[in-house]
């Protein structure tokens, strides 16, 4: 059907660069630009100085998400549905910024097993089963063939829009084209070109495609600059502004309801429905599988993707409502399809420029996902369709070819021709059909179904080969009765009645009220049988019977993916072979050339010996089975390599025995991690103990070395006075009373210096004995006063009191605090000028506690010698003050007893004016724990 | 001739005791009390022996040591050293820095003297 829109009055034929030939050249240059960056990516790796070897890269590829259904169709949808078209960026974005770790896990474990395809995953899951690998990609053909036509359709749709211009003709069926006129078909044979070119160029064991991934990344990058493009213009060209935009849907009576929240005709359902497909798509769309986790080239790329992606989600819809919105405005009753104003607004407004790169910009979005896609259906047709069946043909050349890496190419080549024609045959058949404008979501429901085979393969251990498979075929097929038939019958292929009345008029079994469920879109409606269906299956047939022994051994490989260090897969071989044989076999599916290298570089991790000399054990054949398995998938790899090798089957308990032992060993291997790292701890500690013994040892030294010195000291006087009283028994008696009572005084300062000692040792060590009691403290140094007055009276000094009455008591010892006194009495004394010698005495109430101050008029302590004096045997003073009094030890002693109680002891003095020293004790005392101390 | 003798230590009663031993003995007795002290009096009074304390306040014994042995002045000077600090290093300190003799705190006063006859030569 043709609709005809009256051009205006624009002039007719006014010169414009909107025409075939230039269309044609522009889409050509931009195909060109495509082959040139994938050229230079894939020659940059090859010199090893990658160009997708950045994050951003990575993240950007994964925009191949963004078909033209997400280019065209988002305002198709916004315009019908307001916000409704936002379900399927919002499923992704939060399974890449939550569910990011099951991406990593399905990266570890592809890696580990050089998996090259979802079907691979699957199959090599399950046992490395050719049945199910051929399901996963018979399900991902159905589903995603006619997805690939979609893109052909707006491909071909945006150039015959192009070429009306300067009219505006809504595309009819292109059928009215034949095949080679038409240039979508053209398009569709370019991209198999440069699938086949960067997409099968050689045999990798990785299927990395470097240059293919940078042409990736580079028409995301244009696709989302094309379209913010646009979505500028008509948002501050053709209208004023965002606000401008609401404002006049707000007023238009037929437009308001699309900027409700959820629009009617919607309700959560559908949007629960519609996040959950969409997430579940990001992950298991055979291109994504191939982008997020085939090309992924470090792991840590993930980090960036799950933020920037989301992003560039975020930016690519940012216009899709002004556009809807101002397209529904502009073109009012004109009966232009909303799924083109992307590109009609700037046609109606004359803006050639624009049109041409919303048109690349289209391009770019069917391009991308047309080229990934293929690439990755062809990796999975080729190696769990074809090479199963060719193995199986016995007889066939294949046994004998010396080489069948250019077979195994030529196969790949193959497969992306047959599929790229099957998309624009489906195209050309459906046309217009519902069938094909409604595959976007057909095809994520279609791909849907291997979610609870991958996650369940992923995180349980109990699901089987028969579980898979039954699960697969129930879910694709209650797929294919609720959704694909359905769509047949709207597309005029199928009775209608088939719809209304169901099968044979069996009500119960109407495909879209399946057993009477109503009320439900059909997307949700065929995702709650399908995945009941597929779910229910998985489970019941994976408890029938417990995993065989292959089974269970893959099982561990996946669900521990995250786990291991090394993988364990060598371990569960036993058998013989021969190195020749299986190089051999190695370099017929890769190439002589590229088995010999991948040897070698074995060789030379095991000792650098002769590829000849390697011993084909289990390990050998583990690294042959996965070199096989990156180019030929796990399943054929098993088969090939079972056929070089003589092998013995392991038994299930075998199995779980090596399992469980490589399980025991990986708790030992952390027990020994963990011990090392305590035995690291313990000997650092020691090291620091050992250098804090030393310094003790040090400070012991010094102590014993002051201790024997402040004890010889006495002794020398004493043995000095008796020996010269020995040796003179005719010695003036005056001299002999004065020598006898050196020695007594002499004698009395070695008993105080011992007793001393060994209190301060006992204060120190904690051994102590203390006794608490509530006491005076004034009462307590008036007793003290009253001993030491005759010190005073010799000295001729005065003592002058300022104890208030009524202060409150303290806990203490009475006995210590008295010594504590008598220390600093004494101390006072000593320093005391003759004759006018002073010591005034202070009790008085400050915050929490009492403070008590002992002054002198002595010649004072200088500054630096405030803390030294605290030290034991550090007594300063240039003279010899009354030193035989002295031991060097009270003021230490006094302060340990003053901080036991909770309180501290510090001197105060300027030199010349005297000292102060002033000790503060709590009313509660903070610690007397030091009775528990460890002794 | 009467030799002279210098007794520096900051220990009044140690310093009494040896000074009426070696009066007793015939030698004339100068006393210094601390380190500085000491170095002036060996300085003055050029004694012909130091009995010299190692612990002693302002200056220690091993710095007046050095200094003596510095000085040219009081070439031929005895420096015996008495220290309570018996330990090895200390005798060997005293004795690398030019003592002629280290006697250990409490010393036997027999010792000493002859010690000190020994040093003077008498």
């Amino acid at each position: 059907m043709w609709r005809k829109i009256a051009p205006g009055k624009q002039a007719e034929n006014q010169q414009t660069m909107l025409n075939a030939p230039v269309i044609i050249a522009v889409s050509l240059l931009y195909i060109g630009l495509l082959f040139a960056v994938a050229w230079w990516g894939d020659k940059r790796a090859d010199q090893g100085r990658s160009i997708i070897s950045g994050p951003t890269v990575y993240a950007l590829s994964m925009g191949v998400y963004c078909t033209t259904w997400t280019f065209y169709g988002s305002v198709g949808r916004a315009a019908v549905s307001g916000i409704g078209f936002l379900p399927i960026y919002i499923g992704p974005t939060l399974v890449m910024a939550l569910g990011w770790f099951l991406l990593l896990k399905m990266i570890r474990t592809a890696k580990a097993n050089r998996i090259t395809s979802i079907a691979d995953f699957i199959s090599s899951r399950y046992g490395k089963s050719h049945l199910l690998g051929g399901l996963v990609t018979v399900i991902a053909v159905v589903g995603i063939v006619p997805y690939i036509a979609l893109q052909l359709k707006a491909v071909s749709g945006s150039i015959s829009l192009l070429i009306s211009y300067p009219e505006i003709v809504m595309p009819g069926r292109s059928a009215t084209v034949p095949v080679f006129a038409d240039m979508s078909f053209y398009i569709a044979l370019i991209l198999a070109a440069f699938a086949i070119v960067f997409g099968t160029r050689h045999l990798d064991v990785t299927e990395r495609h470097e240059g293919m991934v940078a042409a990736i990344a580079l028409e995301s990058v244009v696709k989302l600059f094309a379209f913010v493009a646009v979505g500028l213009y008509v948002t501050y060209g053709i209208f004023d502004g965002f606000s401008d935009i609401f404002q006049r849907v707000a007023t238009d009576e037929t437009l308001r309801h699309l900027t409700t929240a959820i629009p009617s005709g919607q309700g959560y359902t559908g949007w629960f429905s519609l996040t959950l497909l969409a997430g579940l798509a990001i992950l298991f769309l055979p291109r994504q599988f191939q982008i997020a986790v085939v090309e992924n080239v470090n792991e840590s790329h993930l980090k960036r993707a799950a933020w920037l992606f989301p992003l560039y989600l975020l930016l690519i819809n940012l216009f899709v409502l002004p556009i809807a919105l101002g397209g529904l405005l502009h073109f009012a009753g004109q009966g232009i399809d909303a799924d083109t104003f992307v590109l009609t607004l700037p046609m109606s407004e004359r803006h050639e420029a624009l049109a041409l790169l919303v048109f690349i910009g289209g391009l770019s979005a069917a391009t991308g996902m047309v080229i990934v896609e293929t690439i990755a259906l062809s990796t999975m047709v080729c190696n769990d369709l074809v090479m199963p069946l060719l193995l199986r043909l016995k007889g066939l050349a294949l046994v004998e070819s010396r080489d069948l890496s250019r077979v195994l190419l030529g196969i790949r080549r193959g497969a992306i021709l047959f599929i790229l024609l099957l998309g624009y045959l489906y195209f050309r058949l459906a046309g217009e059909a519902y069938a094909l404008v409604a595959i976007g979501l057909i095809s994520f429901s279609a791909v849907a179904q291997f979610a609870p085979a991958m996650i369940g393969g992923m995180y349980w251990r109990g699901g089987t080969r028969d579980g898979a498979l039954a699960g697969l075929t129930a879910g694709f097929l209650v797929w294919g009765y609720t959704l694909l038939l359905p769509s047949f019958a709207k597309s005029g292929w199928l009775a209608a009645d088939f719809l209304t009345q169901g099968p044979y008029g069996f009500a119960l079994l109407r495909p879209q009220q399946l057993f009477g469920l109503t009320g439900l879109d059909e997307i949700s409606h065929c995702l709650f049988w399908s995945f009941f269906a597929n779910i229910g299956t998985y489970v019941m047939v994976s408890i029938l019977r417990a995993p065989t022994a292959v089974e269970a051994s893959q099982a561990t490989l996946f669900v521990d993916a995250l786990k291991h260090s090394r993988p364990v897969g060598a371990a569960l071989w036993r058998g013989r072979a021969e190195v020749t044989e299986l190089m051999a076999l190695v370099g017929r599916f890769l190439g002589p050339q590229r088995a010999e290298s991948a040897f070698a570089a074995y060789a030379l991790r095991h000792g650098g010996v002769a590829i000849e000399a390697l011993d084909a054990d289990a390990e050998l054949v583990h690294y042959a089975e996965s070199l096989l398995a990156g180019a030929i998938g796990s399943a054929s790899a098993r088969a090939m390599v079972a056929s070089v090798a003589k092998e013995e089957p392991l038994s299930l308990s075998e199995v779980m025995n090596i399992l469980d032992e490589a399980s025991q060993l990986r708790t030992y291997s952390r027990d020994l991690e963990r011990k090392s790292r305590e035995l690291e701890a313990a000997t650092g500690e020691l090291k620091a103990a050992n250098v804090q013994l030393q310094e003790l040892d040090h400070v012991k030294d010094d102590i014993m070395s002051s201790v024997t010195h402040e004890l010889r000291t006495p002794l020398t006087s004493i043995r000095a006075f008796s020996e010269l009283l020995r040796d003179d028994p005719k010695m003036h008696l005056a001299d002999r009373e004065r020598f006898l009572a050196l020695i007594v005084s002499e004698a009395e300062r070695l008993a105080r210096l011992i007793n001393q000692t060994l209190d301060l040792a006992k204060i120190e060590s904690g051994n102590a004995e203390w006794r608490g009691s509530e006491l005076d403290l004034k009462e307590v140094i008036e007793q003290t006063v009253a001993t030491t007055d005759q010190l005073f009276r010799e000295k001729n000094a005065r003592v002058e009191l300022d104890l208030p009455d009524g202060l409150p008591l303290i806990l203490a010892d009475r006995d210590r605090l008295i010594q504590v006194m008598l220390n600093l009495l004494s101390n006072a004394v000593k320093f005391l000028p003759p004759q006018v010698g002073c010591v005034r005495l202070t009790l008085q109430p400050v915050a929490a506690g009492l403070e008590v101050a002992v002054t002198d008029n002595g010649p004072g302590i200088r500054a630096e010698d405030h803390e030294i004096i605290f030290e034991k045997f550090r007594q300063v003073g240039d003279t010899m003050t009354d030193k035989p009094a002295g031991t060097g030890l009270g003021l230490p002693i006094s302060r340990r007893i003053i901080e036991h109680f909770g309180g501290r002891l510090w001197v105060e003095s300027v030199p010349g004016q005297g000292a102060t020293f002033r000790f503060f004790l709590p009313f509660v005392p903070a610690v007397i724990s030091t009775e528990n101390a460890p002794k | 001739m009467t030799k002279k003798v210098l007794i520096a230590d900051d220990e009044p009663n140690i310093v009494i005791s040896l000074e009426f031993l070696l009066r007793r003995e015939g030698f004339e007795v100068v006393v210094a009390v601390d380190g500085e002290e000491a170095l002036t009096k060996a300085r003055a009074e050029k004694p012909d022996l130091v009995l010299l304390d190692v612990m002693m306040p302002k200056m220690n014994g091993f710095d007046v040591c050095q200094a003596i042995r510095a000085d040219a002045d009081l070439a031929g000077m005895r420096v015996l050293m008495l220290t309570a600090k018996g330990r090895e290093t200390e005798v060997s300190k005293g004795l690398g820095l030019g003592a002629d003799a280290y006697m250990t705190k409490p010393f036997s006063t027999r010792d000493l003297v002859a010690q000190v006859r020994l040093l003077l030569g008498s």
